[in-house]
């Protein structure tokens, strides 16, 4: 089976109230990334947009920034949902042989609506809708389903929180760079009982773009320090309704992650993988998805990062870029996790370079709690 | 047909960008390849946008989308509702193939993806797998003034679990693994509401 390359990968700076408009983002991200594989836009033959159409308030949101992604007279499609599902059909695209570069953006102006007005949407309007859920308290149920299933204090998730805020600080795209302690976690504002507003990630604005190029073009036009292969990819949704999924289980994303890692030929993945990107939309999500991911026995999450093994240096640097819990720009999340993992692999990272990263791990998630992961295996 | 007359004004477009290339290519023998000079052209352009639009007032226009929907609710949700408002009864649903009992009831089963036709009354007490208080104040979607205390409760006889309001309990009674029962409204209109919400039962702690 032939290939497929990230050859070029960008993100705009996250901020609150970005004065860009969605078009400006994704012009922004969708040039810098061509620029970076040093290609122009004649050479991409089609895009894979994503975007949510609630959030952007339009319909059709993928129409109104096709121009802005180079996609006149080209092909485009759109995924409604995270980042890594959008890279992962624009992967299929090319292995489908009927495409040979595909740009995947993704944008997302968290700012200019109501939160949770939002993501109550999401909810079944027949049943749950009108009971007020939004992600926070839906988080909050999942949050402490998890506590008592594992014995896990709200201590060791401010921990997470310290963690990637402090990484953030040596991210200058992200959007709060802190230096906390576990108490400024346990001080901050209770949001919905256990989470806090230092546990949650905030309302952000941003965008990403990567190029993907087929093998056969990607050794073409780009040098070989450029290129990050795809090398395994895997995706799982569980149930929809929330009571329908015991809230702590990941038995999804052990799938998805079982499938990424078969296909990457991973047996070991604390051994062979060198730094991950994983969504911590909120604190405890970082503990629970390092479970489902393998990198411990399920309920050992929180002693994993406590003894710093998920620390910018040790074992597993987990979100070196200082993660959703720095920003949270919904869609953009996974995307801005595969473009971390491609600048981890290329070296090019900056002060947040993890030393000698050879294979890296992107994960997203979509739908309320952790419904649906997507996982990533990128590498030289 | 005319005779085109020379000058500027009278220079087709094709003409126009044919002599701006032209320029280019020249711009590019004097600066080096002509790849660099796209290149250069390229950062330059996006160094000139910068330029400028940290100076603009940036404008926001207001809004806001109001469109009415009506959902139909569909025979399987129609029927746990109607039980619901007459009888003032919680009913779920069994898969015939696995045996596992929805609430709410489901179309079909997660796991067998089979019809689920058998309908079982519960006795609407349970117990309580997860609660938050949530503190935050959030008019568009919340039936209530905060602290809003909600609930996921695994009612006896289902293998599901079901988020709904608490009541009649301060959040520091709150505990997981306590015994907890619905409360049905006076007035029923088959909807969610139609429990009011759980409180703590008789039994205490499971």
């Amino acid at each position: 089976m032939e290939r497929v390359a990230i050859i070029g990968a960008a993100q705009t700076k996250y901020e609150r109230n970005k004065p860009d408009t969605f078009a400006e983002m994704i012009y922004e991200v969708v040039s810098k990334a061509l620029e970076d594989a040093g290609i122009t836009i004649k050479e991409v033959d089609n895009v894979v947009s994503v975007s949510s159409d609630f959030w952007d308030g339009r319909t059709i949101s993928s129409m109104a920034i096709s121009d802005a992604s180079g996609a006149f007279g080209k092909d485009i499609t759109t995924v409604e949902g995270d980042g890594t599902f959008g890279a992962l059909y624009g992967m299929m695209r090319i292995l489908s042989g009927s495409f040979g570069c595909t740009v995947v953006c993704a944008h997302h102006k968290g700012t200019e609506s109501n939160m949770r007005g939002i993501t109550n949407t999401a909810f079944d309007p027949l049943v749950e809708r009108r009971l007020g859920l939004d992600s926070i308290n839906s988080a909050a149920l999942q949050a402490r389903r998890y506590m008592s299933k594992w014995g896990v204090w709200e201590e060791q998730f401010a921990r997470v929180s310290v963690k990637n805020h402090g990484n953030a600080m040596r991210n200058p795209l992200a959007m709060l760079p802190m230096e906390i302690t576990v108490d400024d976690v346990m001080a901050s504002r209770k949001l919905a009982d256990p989470l806090k507003l230092l546990d949650c990630s905030p309302v952000t604005d941003g965008a990403a773009a990567l190029i993907l190029a087929a093998e056969r073009n990607a050794k073409k036009w780009t040098t070989n320090k450029k290129r990050v292969w795809m090398k395994g990819v895997g995706h799982c949704s569980d149930a929809f309704r929330l009571g329908d999924r015991d809230l702590a289980d990941t038995r999804a994303l052990k799938q998805a992650a079982k499938k990424a890692y078969a296909m990457a030929g991973i047996s070991d993945p604390l051994k062979e993988i060198d730094v991950a990107e994983i969504c911590d939309a909120f604190s405890y999500m970082e503990l629970m998805w390092l479970e489902g991911l393998g990198f411990c026995d399920d309920g050992m999450g929180a002693e994993f990062v406590e003894r710093g093994h998920a620390d910018f240096d040790g074992a597993l640097p987990v979100n070196p870029s200082g993660g959703r819990l720095s920003a949270h720009p919904v869609q953009v999340a996974g995307l801005a996790a595969m473009a971390e993992c491609v600048l981890q692999v290329r070296g090019e990272a900056g002060e947040r370079q993890v030393d000698g990263v050879e294979t890296a791990l992107a994960h997203g998630i979509n739908g309320m709690c952790g419904q649906a992961h997507c996982v990533w295996i990128l590498g030289k | 047909m005319g005779i085109e007359t020379a000058g500027a004004a009278a220079v087709p477009r094709r003409s126009q960008r044919r002599f701006k290339q032209v320029r280019e290519v020249i711009d590019a023998l004097r600066h080096g390849t002509r790849r660099n000079t796209r290149r250069l052209a390229a950062k330059r352009e996006v160094k000139q946008l910068s330029d400028w639009k940290d100076q603009v007032e940036v404008m926001v226009h207001h809004g806001k989308i109001s469109v009415p929907y009506s959902w139909t609710v569909g025979s399987t949700l129609s029927k746990w509702y109607v039980l619901m408002r007459d009888k003032g009864e919680i009913w779920a649903n069994r898969c015939p193939s696995c045996g596992k009992v929805y609430v709410p009831p489901k179309i079909k089963c997660n796991d067998c993806y089979k019809d689920m036709n058998d309908w079982v009354k519960l006795p609407g007490t349970g117990i309580l797998e997860s609660y938050t208080v949530v503190h935050y104040s959030e008019p568009v979607i919340q039936p209530q003034e905060p602290p809003i205390i909600y609930g996921l409760v695994k009612m006896d006889g289902a293998d599901t679990a079901m988020v709904h309001l608490m009541g009649e309990v301060e959040p520091e009674q709150l505990m997981v693994g306590m015994r907890v029962e619905a409360v049905m409204s006076e007035e029923r209109e088959a909807n969610i509401f139609d429990i009011r919400y759980f409180r703590p039962s008789a039994g205490g702690e499971a």
